[in-house]
């Protein structure tokens, strides 16, 4: 594999670096850490809740256009602030106490679910530089991160001491623990392709032509089924069988008030927000700006977008079609779900790992 | 008429006949042989009644007993079979033939709740739609209407795990009590409040994993005592309650209603009135059709098609509104014709709605029947036979997605119907996704009826000269109409007075409520959703 | 102190002297600044995010999906993410006729809703009865039942009715006090002294 000198334009390392320096100027290296830490931390959490709050919007927004409606418009411009006033008046909402529940797991669940979502969102790389942790295993931390909220889910369904919660926990479980293999073997095989597991390495290789292109067959049948096995994994429509509305009233999060539902309703945006963003970064380049070989000028012209939102448009515009999907298809059934998984993505996975590795040892790659 | 005369009479030597008001022969056989007489004309070789219409119960003050209406499905013959109880008034009780036909083992409890007439060997004999600490039987004319005696209470409602099973031994009558589910069963509760069951229906759902068990099906709670009140309204009075059962279909049950009360006064309507009643019909059908659409689509995840649908819909609305100034409790058919004569650009309405139609199906046919989703959780799922649907008396298009021709807009061709030229859709499979199409095939089928008789409408009275005190002669009427979800029969007993003595209305949603458990036991619990919705029932239909 | 909504001039409601009246009994105890301001960001949000409760018993159930359409879309005013589960609803549009059976059933679903949770009495039966009000079997209103903050009239109430109704609980919860004053805890309270449990 060739290497592209990336030009680093927006490099963030250049203002965090500094930043760094003078920190240590007057501060022992543990308190700047600490300090350093607790800052990123406030500044995850912030984009994280400022993200989902539009992804909420978002959603509800491209709702309404797929059914010919106009969407929130009355709370500030354009109903921006919509989901603004919905998160308000979940935080201020009673948090109901039940009786004859696990009172200490049912308060655990949604904390669970929210932990996971953010240590996945923590790994994600943002722009050139702007990564909190760039670990040698990156990407197996996303995914062994991701599973963890599942045990939200199981514990939220369980403790809750109602029958729908239960249906909903276990649909989840099966669901889940079946996906997860789906997502796994898809990174895995394009984890072949970048040769490396670090979140950089990946989007580094992509410097000259992104994966869905260099590994063509192989990187698109991985794409469309790390698409419909991250739809599964969100629990999204037509996947969304643990809430399935019409049967289940609310699923898993059924007898959860205030707050912690509002926990579950912002992960389940924010998963799917993580969930394209992988997508982006195994597939789309990550932060890495569209260049075509040998175009050298436009290659110049792109490098001058800021990563972030190279980032953040692919990821926003994969999300759009797993919406999409949400509002077109009908729902499956749970024995449906899983014998898609097992039956049909699982074998066309493994051949693809295998294909992939012919390509890369081939060298078929474009 | 004269041979199933002969038959009865061979078959029940005491039995005397009449013919009713609506020409319907009425055969009253003591309730001793009423079983046997059942079964005989149920296993008929060559017009076997098959279809066991309804069971209108009712109190002659000094007895009490049921009319049974049947049907054979061979050659439509229709009789009645009038049994009067045994027993005195505390505890009446006629043989059951619930073993004959499924469906009767739910008319029977409606009787049981409303008269108290006790159905010997009826394997669920528990009150119907009220609380099993309900006092009294509402129907029996010497009901107390006390609301102190059955106050309204906010503690939860009590119910029982075992439901009574009467029988006779040694002429005397046994009550024993029976277990609804096995004791170590994981029972799920499934409504009333809640967003599948279209309404305020409760299903007791025995599960295994997800595979369902058996199901016990709980009406009764928006069960407002229609028939109780029409009792102290006058007739043209109780024309406003259809438009609050089935609110989809108001506008045919109230052709239906008037169709048997102008029978009765002998009152010709108009023809332009006609016309405008069976436009209406068709047009409230095909936005029935299209609800039904997007709410089970929307059951089935697919929550966008709902919009879609809602469309065509909200177009009808405007069209009803312009001529009946309602959305939907329109009161607009009337004894001798309808209320008003239809708005000046009705014709051009409907047939701007005639238009867009047909893009619209396409669409429909586009976004949902063809996906393959749709196509799996629809396509052989919830198998009802054609026997299995004449024996639950599941008409409609339910009933004709099984492969019974039961339109009653072909059967007893009333009004205009005749004339017209249209097709029954009938298909054989018997599944839900047969349920889902022929309600396609349906619309298809009301907007060519429309196309016939828009540029048609004749000129003329819209109602005629009605008496202002409306009485009807003593007798009885039985009027059976096709509604949009099967057919729905009206029975009204007079004494000539200003009221009926009697009004039963047979709701086609009972049955389909009725059915549910046969087509679900063994399907997965996200089936019974898909099962419930294309029965497409409406609950305050069958709770009255 | 004029109490509207956004794009509804504060003379297209009717009944702007109830609300005159509330506003008035509500600042005879005072206002903190600090405290007011405070209750005004509360109450900006609660009153522009009301999430309903499916709950719908006959005919006005389905004018309300038609509300949820596209012709009537109250999505706009952020009414559309309709739960299924009482605990995360915020008002029950109570739409349709509550007979004797399903009054435990209503009465439970009331008290599953978190706090702070409004009705809206939608349609001549949930008010009195309406056409059914003679029945054996049927509530006489739902105002024995639960506590009432909206009565939308009509049979059934066109879905323009129901924008109405709406807007006037969300002005009505505009004017709450969060934080002393007038608490609908308290008033809650008395209600339930009023009609207790048995």
């Amino acid at each position: 594999m060739e290497n592209v000198q990336y030009p680093h334009i927006f490099d963030f390392s250049r203002i965090t670096g500094p930043i760094h320096d003078w920190l240590m100027g007057f501060l022992p290296a543990w308190l700047t850490t600490t300090v350093e830490c607790v800052a990123v931390g406030v500044g995850l959490l912030l984009v994280y809740a400022l993200l989902a709050l539009f992804y909420i919007y978002f959603e509800r927004k491209v709702c309404a256009a797929f059914q010919c409606r106009v969407g929130p418009n009355r709370v500030g411009p354009w109903g921006l602030l919509q989901s603004f006033a919905d998160m308000f008046k979940i935080l201020i909402k009673e948090l109901i106490q039940l009786n004859h529940i696990d009172k200490f797991l049912f308060a655990l669940a949604p904390y669970l679910v929210i932990i996971a979502s953010m240590m996945c969102f923590a790994v994600l790389p943002w722009g050139d530089g702007l990564q909190i942790i760039d670990f040698n295993i990156g990407i197996f931390f996303l995914i062994a991160c991701s599973s963890i909220g599942v045990l939200g889910i199981l514990l939220a369904g369980w403790s809750s001491n109602n029958k729908f919660t239960l249906i909903g926990a276990l649909r989840s479980g099966a669901q889940m623990v079946s996906y997860e293999l789906s997502i796994g073997l898809c990174v895995v095989t394009m984890v072949c392709l970048a040769g490396s597991m670090s979140v950089t390495d990946i989007v580094m290789a992509q410097a000259d032509t992104w994966f869905i292109i260099k590994g063509h067959v192989a990187a698109l049948i991985a794409f469309v089924i790390y698409m419909i096995a991250g739809t599964a994994e969100t629990n999204r429509g037509p996947f969304d069988l643990p809430e399935a509305e019409s049967e289940l009233t609310a699923g898993y999060h059924t007898e959860y008030s205030g707050i912690h539902f509002g926990f579950f309703y912002l992960a389940e945006y924010l998963n799917l927000f993580i969930v394209s963003g992988v997508a982006t970064l195994l597939f789309f380049g990550g932060w890495m700006p569209l260049h075509i070989p040998g175009w050298d000028g436009f290659n110049t012209v792109m490098d001058y977008i800021p990563t972030p939102i190279w980032f953040i448009g692919k990821a926003i515009l994969l999300s759009y079609i797993i919406i999409w999907f949400k509002w077109t298809f009908p729902r499956l059934r749970i024995d449906q779900l899983l014998s898609l998984e097992w039956k049909y993505l699982l074998p066309i996975n493994l051949f693809n790992l295998a294909l992939m590795v012919c390509i890369i040892t081939f060298h078929w790659t474009l | 008429m004269a041979n199933l005369q002969e038959k009865i009479a061979k078959l029940s030597p005491a039995a005397t006949f009449e013919i009713d008001g609506t020409g319907i022969l009425q055969a009253t056989v003591p309730a001793k042989e009423w079983h046997d007489l059942a079964k005989a004309l149920r296993d008929d070789k060559e017009t076997p009644m098959d279809y066991l219409v309804t069971i209108v119960g009712a109190d002659w003050v000094e007895s009490l007993g049921c009319i049974y209406y049947l049907m054979s499905t061979t050659d439509r013959s229709m009789c009645s079979v009038k049994v009067v109880a045994e027993g005195d008034r505390e505890t009446p009780y006629i043989d059951s033939v619930s073993d004959l036909w499924h469906i009767a083992e739910i008319y029977e409890r409606e009787v049981y709740d409303f008269f108290g007439i006790i159905f010997i060997n009826n394997k669920d004999m528990r009150r119907l739609f009220l609380n099993i600490d309900w006092v009294g039987y509402p129907l029996r004319k010497d009901y107390d209407e006390d609301p102190a005696i059955n106050p309204i209470s906010i503690e939860n409602e009590r119910q029982s795990d075992n439901t009574t099973v009467y029988t006779k031994e040694d002429g005397k009558i046994v009550k024993k009590e029976r277990a609804i589910f096995h004791h170590d069963d994981f029972v799920v509760n499934i409504g009333p409040q809640h967003p599948a069951t279209h309404g305020v229906l409760r299903f007791r759902t025995a599960v295994d994993g997800e595979t369902i068990k058996k199901i016990d099906v709980y009406m009764g709670y928006i069960h407002r005592g229609v028939e109780k009140l029409c009792e102290s309204l006058q007739y043209p009075q109780t024309l406003h309650f259809l438009d609050r059962l089935d609110y989809f279909s108001g506008q045919v049950y109230h052709h239906g209603l008037c169709l048997l009360y102008e029978k009765a006064l002998n009152i010709e309507v108009s023809r332009r009135a006609q016309v405008i009643r069976v436009m209406m019909d068709e047009l409230s059908r095909i936005a029935s059709h299209c609800l039904f659409m997007g709410t089970y689509c929307m059951d089935l995840g697919a929550t966008t098609m709902l919009f879609y649908t809602l469309r065509v819909r909200e177009q009808i609305l405007d069209i009803f509104e312009k001529t009946c100034g309602a959305r939907m409790t329109f009161n607009y058919a009337c004894i001798g014709g309808v209320m008003q004569d239809i708005a000046p650009d009705f014709a051009a309405d409907v047939k701007a709605l005639l238009e867009v139609l047909p893009a619209n199906i396409k669409e429909y046919n586009k976004i949902f029947t063809g996906n393959v989703i749709a196509k799996n959780r629809m396509e052989g799922v919830g198998v009802l036979s054609r026997e299995d649907a004449i024996s639950y008396d599941v008409t409609g298009p339910a009933g004709r997605a099984s492969g019974w021709a039961c339109d009653m807009r072909k059967l007893f061709p009333y009004s205009i119907y005749g004339e017209l030229d249209f097709e029954q859709c009938v298909r054989p499979e018997g599944d839900s996704m047969a349920r889902f199409k022929i309600h396609i095939d349906e619309i298809e089928q009301s907007a060519k009826i429309l196309a016939q008789l828009v540029d048609n409408i004749p000129e003329g009275e819209y109602c005629v000269k009605v008496p202002k005190v409306v009485k009807l002669p003593k007798g009885q009427w039985f009027q059976l109409v096709e509604g949009c979800r099967g057919a729905c029969g009206f029975y009204v007993e007079s004494d000539g007075s200003t009221k009926p003595v009697r009004l039963k209305i047979a709701p086609p949603c009972l049955p389909l409520a009725g059915v549910v458990e046969h087509i679900t036991t063994g399907n997965k619990i996200a089936d019974l959703i898909t099962i419930g919705g294309s029965l497409d029932y409406i609950v305050p239909d069958m709770d009255r | 102190m004029e109490v509207t909504t956004k794009s509804m001039p504060y003379s297209a409601f009717k009944d702007n002297e109830y609300i005159e009246q509330l506003v008035k009994e509500i600042q005879e105890s005072g206002t903190n600044v600090i405290v007011g301001s405070f209750d005004k960001l509360i109450n900006w949000g609660r009153s522009n995010s009301l999430w309903p409760l499916t709950f719908a018993t006959s005919c006005c159930g389905i004018e309300f999906v038609s509300l949820g359409a596209a012709r009537f879309d109250m999505a706009r005013f952020g009414w559309e993410v309709a739960r299924a589960s009482p605990r995360q609803a915020d008002f029950m549009m109570v739409a349709g006729t509550i007979v004797n059976r399903m009054v435990p059933v209503f009465r439970r679903l009331y008290d599953q809703l978190a706090e702070p949770k409004y009705v809206i009495a939608c349609g001549s039966c949930a008010i009195s009865g309406g056409p059914f009000r003679k029945s054996y079997h049927v509530a006489k209103g739902i105002e024995d039942i639960v506590p009432v903050d909206v009565f939308v009239p009509g049979c059934p109430p066109r879905p323009e009715a129901m924008i109405y109704g709406i807007m006037q609980l969300s002005r009505k919860i505009k004017v709450e006090k969060f934080f002393g004053g007038v608490n609908r805890q308290e008033k809650q309270e008395e209600f339930l002294k009023a009609h207790p449990i048995d």
